[in-house]
């Protein structure tokens, strides 16, 4: 598709401009995964489209059902100087090859003492909202980040999307890379072309005095509603989208929150253990006297995602429950 | 399909050497590992592989040094095969700064780059969907390379092998998937946790050639590998070979063998490659016992070079905690 005129695009075709970009700049890059190439549709959702067109059936290759053979496959390929970008369908799916993901690409530089280099990437799509109930909806982010040897980036916009996954291509080390597929539709500004995000570098959406709220991936959209909402009752929220869970940049965070005294992170994924428990505990031990209130985490309910409508609703974290909790925070104590 | 009792082709005096000594730097190896572990020159979890010599000696005789290996917990015989140098394989075996991964990675997780070693896995199957991306590299980029994967009887059993040998048909890679089938995964008897007669036989539901092969004996691995690789290389996709043979210590060293049959390993003992091989070697005039006496005491000379540069090595230092976890620290 010709996306160099359009100045708003979706998240799909963001993924698609930064594969085509990566692939025509180096013939090391190569995507497999479940329909990725044309005859299959291009993936589930267009994010492939074209691309085996474009590059072949040799380096974009549609694999079979089988999750861990596509991560052992682009694991060795990386290791052979490939930079494969895999794709595994749905999140839910990373369980079926854990160990592809946790014991070896996670591993192999460590424990080969530098030897081994990983220059890979794992597309996978994740997020409740369409009705698919608890195995095709979940976030699992929280298990990547606690392995060492992965980065983890999830991004909330088309164009971030777009430079966060040349990065992730560029990168020497395996990175887990989460798109949300609630909002692949969302349109957003068009990034530059060819300018990369790096990682591990926050963005801050939003400049505020009250309190800061740090999120990623889907709930920014949450995030910022709630936030342009509350600055009507005269509330100056401060957002923080960290795009990256792996590497973070807490010294944004840290920096914000010495500023607001306060701090709500959000995320879709479940309260227990999860990356805002991480963020917390780090904000806590950085800034403990200068908190004006305790750190507080909105989350998803601590249920696998339900399917009907309602309770899927229920579920999620929303504007609602954000702007609560902020409230809540401001209230004199 | 099974070659016994077929009189393989006899490769030249030098390769069949080659093998002998592979074969020695193994066998002899394994006994100094042991013997060093009993005298407490080293903690180790050891997975011995003695009684497997023969079947990567063979077929790193074939292998370029740019093919690639993937191995296993129970490797060792496999990556000295491929060429692992001595001094890097002991010392990381002891946990030394200067080991082959400094350290870092132990027995069960050897890597040498250089030499083509380039996974040794402590988790039953890997091996195999991770050698199919090597050669699937081989392929996209027209290198005329081979993965040869490793594994046990055992992995037959997990699906790692199953998603592995499909993709690898599929794909047509140049992969060959060696099972060196030693009769036991872990202590569960072979017959009690696999369901097929001949391992081999499994290729069948993917569509390659599966072949049972004496593991015992050189000649016959090296003729059904060559076939193999040759295949491989031609782009005609990948072979199963299995070699049939026994381990001689157990799944791990201390074993007792109380899961097996009284006189099992004796009776497989029997059949030990090395002095078979040995005496066929003399007996068919490709080396006198005295040369290849000298070629054993060649090897155990180096072999105590490799040792003494191990225990006399510094430890890693601390700081290494923290290095290799990714390109640059985070």
């Amino acid at each position: 598709m010709d996306t160099k005129v359009l100045r708003q695009i979706n998240t799909i075709q963001a993924v698609n401009m930064a594969l085509i970009d990566a692939m025509r700049g180096n013939s090391d890059v190569i995507v497999l995964g479940e329909d990725v190439a044309d005859p299959e549709g291009g993936g589930i959702a267009g994010v492939t489209r074209g691309l085996s067109t474009r590059f072949g059936d040799s380096r974009v290759r549609s694999t079979p059902i089988s999750e861990q053979a596509i991560i052992g496959a682009a694991i060795g390929a990386a290791m052979a100087g490939l930079r494969p970008v895999a794709e595994i369908m749905v999140m839910d799916f990373t369980a079926v090859t854990m160990d592809m993901i946790v014991n070896h690409a996670a591993k192999l530089r460590f424990m080969s003492g530098g030897q081994t280099k990983l220059p890979l990437t794992i597309r996978t799509a994740a997020g409740a909202g369409r009705g698919q109930g608890g195995q095709h909806s979940d976030y699992y982010e929280a298990w990547f980040a606690h392995v060492p040897g992965l980065k983890v980036i999830a991004p909330s916009s088309p164009a971030d999307a777009y430079g966060l996954l040349l990065s992730c291509i560029d990168d020497d080390d395996p990175c887990i890379f989460i798109e949300n597929m609630a909002t692949y539709s969302l349109q957003g500004n068009a990034p530059e072309r060819g300018v990369s995000i790096p990682l591990g570098k926050a963005n801050c959406l939003r400049e505020g005095t009250d309190v800061t709220v740090i999120g990623y991936s889907r709930v920014i959209h949450e995030i910022m509603t709630a936030a342009n909402q509350l600055s009507s009752e005269g509330i100056s929220i401060e957002v923080i989208d960290i795009r990256t869970i792996v590497p973070l940049d807490i010294e944004t965070i840290l920096l914000s929150v010495a500023k607001t005294g306060r701090a709500v992170i959000v995320h879709e994924a479940m309260r227990n253990c999860g990356v805002g428990a991480e963020i917390a505990a780090q904000i806590h031990d950085h800034l403990f006297e200068t908190l004006k209130a305790p750190v507080k985490r909105v989350t998803s309910a601590p249920c696998p995602v339900p399917f009907a409508k309602v309770l899927e609703t229920a579920f999620l974290p929303s504007i609602e429950i954000i702007e609560t909790t902020i409230r809540e925070l401001l209230k004199p104590r | 399909m099974k070659r016994d009792g077929v009189m393989p082709k006899i490769p030249a005096t030098d390769t069949l050497l080659k093998i002998y000594k592979s074969m020695m730097l193994i066998r002899l190896t394994d006994e100094r590992i042991c013997q060093s572990i009993k005298d407490g020159e080293m903690a180790v979890n050891y997975y011995s592989a003695r009684g497997q010599e023969a079947i990567p000696a063979s077929i790193s005789a074939l292998l370029n040094p740019d093919d690639y290996i993937c191995t296993i917990y129970r490797g060792m015989h496999d990556m000295l095969a491929k060429g692992l140098p001595l001094k890097l394989f002991w010392a990381e075996l002891a946990g030394k700064m200067t080991g082959v991964c400094k350290g870092k990675g132990g027995p069960m997780h050897m890597t040498h780059i250089d030499s083509g070693v380039m996974l040794t896995t402590g988790i039953v199957g890997a091996s195999l969907p991770i050698a199919n991306g090597l050669a699937l590299a081989a392929q996209v980029r027209g290198e005329n390379k081979v993965a040869v994967a490793y594994f046990g009887d055992g992995a037959s059993n997990i699906g790692a092998f199953h998603e592995a040998l499909n993709m690898g048909a599929v794909w047509k890679l140049p992969v060959v998937y060696v099972c060196q089938n030693n009769g036991y995964a872990e202590h569960t008897a072979y017959a009690k946790g696999t369901s097929v007669a001949n391992i081999a036989q499994r290729a069948a539901a993917y569509n390659i050639p599966g072949i049972t092969v004496d593991g015992n004996d050189p000649l016959a691995i090296f003729d059904v590998a060559q076939d193999a690789l040759a295949r491989a290389r031609a782009g005609l996709g990948p072979t199963l070979i299995e070699a049939k043979t026994f381990r001689f210590c157990g799944h791990k060293l201390g074993d007792n063998d109380h899961y097996m049959p009284s006189g099992q390993k004796a009776y497989a003992m029997l059949k030990d490659p090395i002095p078979l091989y040995r005496s066929w070697l003399t007996v068919a005039k490709h080396a006198t016992q005295d040369e290849l006496a000298a070629i054993d005491n060649k090897i155990k000379i180096q072999i105590d070079e490799a040792r003494d540069f191990a225990l006399q090595s510094p430890d890693p230092h601390l700081d290494e905690l923290f290095k290799d976890v990714y390109a640059v620290a985070i």
